[in-house]
């Protein structure tokens, strides 16, 4: 049974403007890289340059930030569910 | 280059929050269509850096912004926020934390006084931020980029 990604508004564009797409892994960090490797170009909006995931890009598990998991490395069971969540953020300086 | 067209009310509602909570910066979210900004949705500043020069917008106001802009058959644009006392151009801080296809709109309010309106896009290779033409329906005036809207 695969699992569900939810993307966010501005990355649809990358996702055929799909809301959702489905992935497969064991994982949160390989549903991410089945995600990044089937729609090109999301991957630098996601990952920073060192390979870590930008500080401003938020997953959850199931409703659960993967920061109080085990982050990448939280096991997904069959039919759980991702979200991508943006931290919008900015400044004058 | 792309276009943002503000429907009447849109800018002297972003104007109106960034002069209210000057000198902290204010944000909110933009909504609408094709472009077409047709709803304007204040967001509290919820960053932890300091208000003054920072603003963050949480992952459930986020949700809450793209389940709004849904619910009404239409859909998030982007982002606004202000720069107390500083021009509208945005920082390698607004360049760092951008994400692709959002427009940010930014208000420059200088004394509590806002001035100049900006909209800017990141680039496909998050090197730079292009400005957007932005036009003001409200007024039917039209600003180029190196004239922004007063």
């Amino acid at each position: 049974m695969p699992n569900t990604i939810h993307i966010p508004t501005p990355l649809r564009p990358f996702t055929d403007q799909k809301e959702s797409v489905e992935v497969s892994g064991s994982t949160v960090g390989e549903l991410l890289a089945d995600l990044t490797s089937r729609h090109d170009g999301l991957r630098k909006h996601l990952y920073a340059d060192d390979g870590r995931l930008r500080n401003f890009v938020n997953v959850y598990l199931n409703d659960e930030d993967i920061r109080y998991l085990e982050r990448e490395a939280t096991p997904v069971k069959p039919g759980d569910e991702l979200s991508i969540v943006p931290s919008v953020a900015g400044g004058r300086r | 280059m792309t276009m943002l067209t503000l429907r009447a009310g849109v800018a002297e509602a972003i104007r109106r929050h960034g002069a209210e909570t000057y000198p902290d910066e204010c944000c909110g979210a933009i909504i609408g269509r094709d472009g077409v900004v047709t709803d304007t949705y204040a967001l509290p500043n919820m960053t932890e850096e300091g208000p003054r020069r920072r603003f963050r917008v949480t992952p459930a106001d986020y949700r809450d912004a793209e389940r709004r802009a849904a619910e009404g058959g239409a859909e998030l644009l982007g982002f606004y926020h202000s720069h107390p006392d500083h021009p509208a151009r945005p920082s390698q801080y607004d360049l760092d934390h951008a994400w692709p296809f959002f427009s940010y709109i930014i208000v420059s309010v200088r004394g509590g006084v806002p001035e100049d309106m900006t909209s800017w896009r990141l680039k496909d290779d998050r090197s730079a931020f292009d400005q957007e033409d932005l036009t003001n329906a409200e007024h039917d005036t039209h600003s180029h980029p190196s004239s922004p809207l007063h």
